[in-house]
């Protein structure tokens, strides 16, 4: 079978020594992860790898000789390497040697318990030591789901990464360090304003427990019997603003808690989590220093007032057409005046309201607005509540004439049952026939008739407050859309992916070297990184709403039969 | 390294380039068809003329200029996104096997199967459109069921070479995994 050899690029240039990593025997591969130099104790070798193999867990072991000769192959060296086999016995000895600059080693085992002499085909495969140890392999998204995963049949490559990564206390040696043992690895150059990164992370200990302390207060204050009570709770669940509020709050604990990240999902996502929070408020004291700019507040408070008066005089201009003939349509004199004198009684009442209002909208707005340094979030969904508040009249009326439709298509149901001589059987949940009598049937085709005839003009009604209900949820549901993006993406995983894309693998690809008859086959491993979408789709933070929430047959259903719609649910909401 | 010419499922001409590097590792390398001067200057000139139409029509010389920033992006998103120059399989034995298409910007997008999720190569047949045509894909184990296949990868999808070329490579593939077969378990 072939024998492949992982050899780190780093170790190229070292001097002659032998070899330690690991051995996979199922997949016949040694993964070299250091090579150490001439002049060492073997009692010494051995004694430091088992002390790396328990730090580490990695059966560490020796595999072989490497010899970087700059003269031609001496005979007593190779002689010597060949003893070393004896001494730290290892089945099988591989035997890697570079003669002066040459790109091509030759490479051989030495199989002593074999049966069969035969040579086997190595396949030398280079490896960038610290872009494997930092990565992370991502497996496919279908075989993640699947539990059944037994060791052995775990890829081989995530046996690679595991065994680079787990190994770091392994590099952790220095070059310059006066030990017994000299190795070679991958070194770490220092890294720049490694100061900086250590004061924060010494500062960051302090700040944590302060932010989970405070925290701990408002949530406690939050849980407080005072703001249980039932108007308040109510209206606490109908805003979003108090939604996004307490989401933020649920993310700003996930990056305050004391413990320390274990997996890298997790890491992922305090990560996430802190790049979304920071972005979000740097936006948003961006609107609000644009917005208390020029007075911008004063302009838009005073722009507030006409706005409404003019949404109502328009709605005023609907009702009299609506009561006049609409589009050519004739409804029924009586009815059709009583509805739209009580709508517009409606309006009368709610402009009253906001000229009532009027003088304090100013105030309100400047102080609103500041809760914009909350984030931008926030912002949106204060203005999306707001619009919620100034198209209330037109909630009412969509509820109104929503229930009379309703009324009317269930009692007309029921009647045409009864005109057939059918009735509808509560306790078997079906269709009887049902002999009535002839008072009975006297006054419910009368009623029928009635309702039949009444049913265009009540049907206009809804259907135009329901349409302009549906405009005003669409532009909700945009803002909402636009908040849960900024809520869910993960930008430092982007932004990982773009900058050091060697840590989020999905997969490795192979290069092909120059080869040389002869000599083993020469590969570059290299990293793969994740695409965007799967890296979007699999740092995605979870977000408190799902749409949609009906599908769209259910939705028709829904509007045709009049029950009421209310097309954003939310997490925590009961279903009803 | 030797380059024979075939033509693909369409007609046009492509090529396949067949390099061995080593006993159990072999690189085989399709070239699609490249892009004709023809339909490039056929698509822009037919885009600045509507444009040129519109211009005349609005007095508005903002369409001029979106004209030329929609043929500048589109070219750029199509050489990018769209326009496969090669597309290649490397077969190393005991390693897997790698898939590459490289656009004719230049980027490159590989996929990497290892050998124990490799059941099989084999040619399939499909039907498209009013024509059969055949193709390559590679057929993978199902961890779960030593005769099941959990998922079939289809090859050269740029390119659809016929059937003579896909026999090349075929034979090509059949003879390195045959070797995982053959060769013995190692004690």
């Amino acid at each position: 079978m072939v024998l492949k050899v992982f050899f780190p690029s780093c170790c190229s240039v070292a001097e002659s020594g032998i070899l330690i990593g690991r051995w996979i025997p199922e997949q016949n591969s040694a993964v070299v992860l250091a090579v150490v130099h001439f002049p060492f104790i073997p009692v010494q070798v051995k004694q430091y790898l088992s002390e790396v193999q328990q730090v580490t867990k990695v059966s560490v072991a020796v595999l072989g000789s490497w010899s970087n000769s700059k003269q031609e192959k001496e005979e007593s060296l190779s002689e010597f390497l060949e003893d070393l086999g004896t001494i730290f016995s290892h089945e099988p000895w591989i035997q890697i040697s570079k003669e002066g600059d040459s790109k091509f080693w030759s490479c051989s085992t030495l199989q002593k318990r074999s049966s069969n002499p035969k040579e086997e085909e190595i396949i030398l495969v280079y490896y960038d030591q610290r872009k494997v140890m930092l990565s992370h392999l991502h497996p496919p998204l279908d075989t993640a789901t699947s539990a059944d995963h037994r060791a052995d049949d775990a890829s081989k490559l995530s046996a690679i990464f595991d065994t680079v990564a787990k190994s770091k206390m392994l590099f952790m040696t220095d070059r310059y360090d006066d030990g017994p043992i000299k190795l070679t690895h991958w070194q770490s150059d220092g890294i720049e304003a490694s100061i900086i990164v250590e004061l924060m992370k010494q500062a960051s200990v302090p700040a944590c427990m302060l932010l989970a302390f405070l925290l701990s207060l408002i949530s406690g204050v939050c849980r407080s019997r005072v703001l249980k009570f039932w108007p308040l709770s109510f209206l606490w669940s109908k805003l979003s603003t108090c939604e996004q509020l307490g989401h933020r709050l649920q993310h700003l604990q996930v990056i305050s808690s004391g413990k320390k990240a274990q997996t890298q999902t997790q890491l992922m996502r305090k990560a996430n989590i802190f790049v979304s929070l920071l972005i979000d408020v740097t936006l948003g004291i961006l609107l609000m220093s644009w917005l208390y700019r020029k007075n911008r507040i004063g302009h838009l408070a005073d722009t507030l007032i006409p706005m409404a008066d003019h949404v109502a005089e328009e709605l005023q201009d609907l009702l009299q057409w609506l009561m006049g003939a609409p589009a050519g349509l004739k409804m029924n004199r009586a009815l059709d005046q009583v509805l739209g004198r009580f709508f517009l009684y409606h309006i009368h009442l709610w402009i009253s309201y906001i000229h009532l209002m009027s003088p304090f909208i100013e105030m309100i707005l400047w102080y609103v607005g500041l809760s914009a340094c909350l984030g931008l979030t926030v912002a949106l969904c204060i203005l999306s509540d707001i619009i919620a508040l100034l198209t209330f009249h037109i909630y009412c009326f969509y509820v109104y004439g929503a229930r009379l439709y309703c009324l009317k298509i269930y009692g007309l149901s029921s009647l045409w049952r009864l005109f057939r001589g059918k009735k509808w059987n509560v306790l078997r949940q079906r269709v009887d026939s049902c002999s009535y009598d002839l008072d009975q049937l006297f006054i419910g085709t009368l009623l029928f008739t009635i309702l039949l005839f009444l049913l265009p003009t009540t049907a206009l009604y809804y259907l135009v407050f329901t349409l302009l209900r549906l405009l005003v949820v669409i532009v909700q549901g945009l803002i909402h859309l636009l908040v849960d993006l900024i809520d869910s993406l993960p930008l430092y995983s982007i932004i990982l992916r773009l900058c050091r894309s060697y840590r989020l693998a999905a997969g490795v690809k192979f290069r092909v070297l120059e080869q040389r008859d002869g000599k083993p086959l020469r590969l570059l491993m290299q990293i793969n990184p994740l695409s965007y979408g799967s890296v979007v789709q699999t740092y995605r933070l979870p977000t408190y709403s799902c749409y949609p929430r009906d599908s769209w047959t259910s939705l028709c259903k829904k509007l045709f039969l009049g029950e009421l719609i209310y097309p954003w649910k939310h997490k925590g909401e009961k279903q009803d | 390294m030797e380059e024979r010419r075939y033509r693909s499922a369409a007609g046009a001409p492509i090529a396949l380039r067949c390099r061995q590097h080593s006993a159990s590792c072999r690189e085989l390398a399709v070239r699609c068809p490249r892009l004709q001067l023809r339909s490039l200057s056929a698509v822009t000139s037919a885009v600045w003329l509507a444009a040129y139409g519109l211009f005349v029509l609005s007095e508005n010389s903002v369409v001029l200029s979106a004209a030329i920033f929609i043929t500048l992006i589109g070219l750029i998103v199509y050489l990018h996104f769209v326009k496969i120059d090669q597309e290649s399989l490397l077969v190393i034995g005991s390693l897997g096997i790698q898939v590459t298409s490289s656009y004719a910007s230049g980027k490159e997008s590989t996929t990497f199967i290892e050998i124990g999720q490799v059941k099989d190569v084999v040619i399939n047949e499909a039907i498209h459109m009013q024509k059969v045509i055949y193709y390559l894909c590679i057929l993978l184990q199902d961890p779960g069921d030593p005769q099941g296949v959990s998922e079939v990868v289809p090859l050269f999808q740029s390119s659809k070479p016929r059937l003579d070329c896909l026999i090349e490579v075929y034979k090509s593939c059949q003879e390195i995994l045959e070797q995982r077969k053959t060769a013995p378990q190692s004690s």
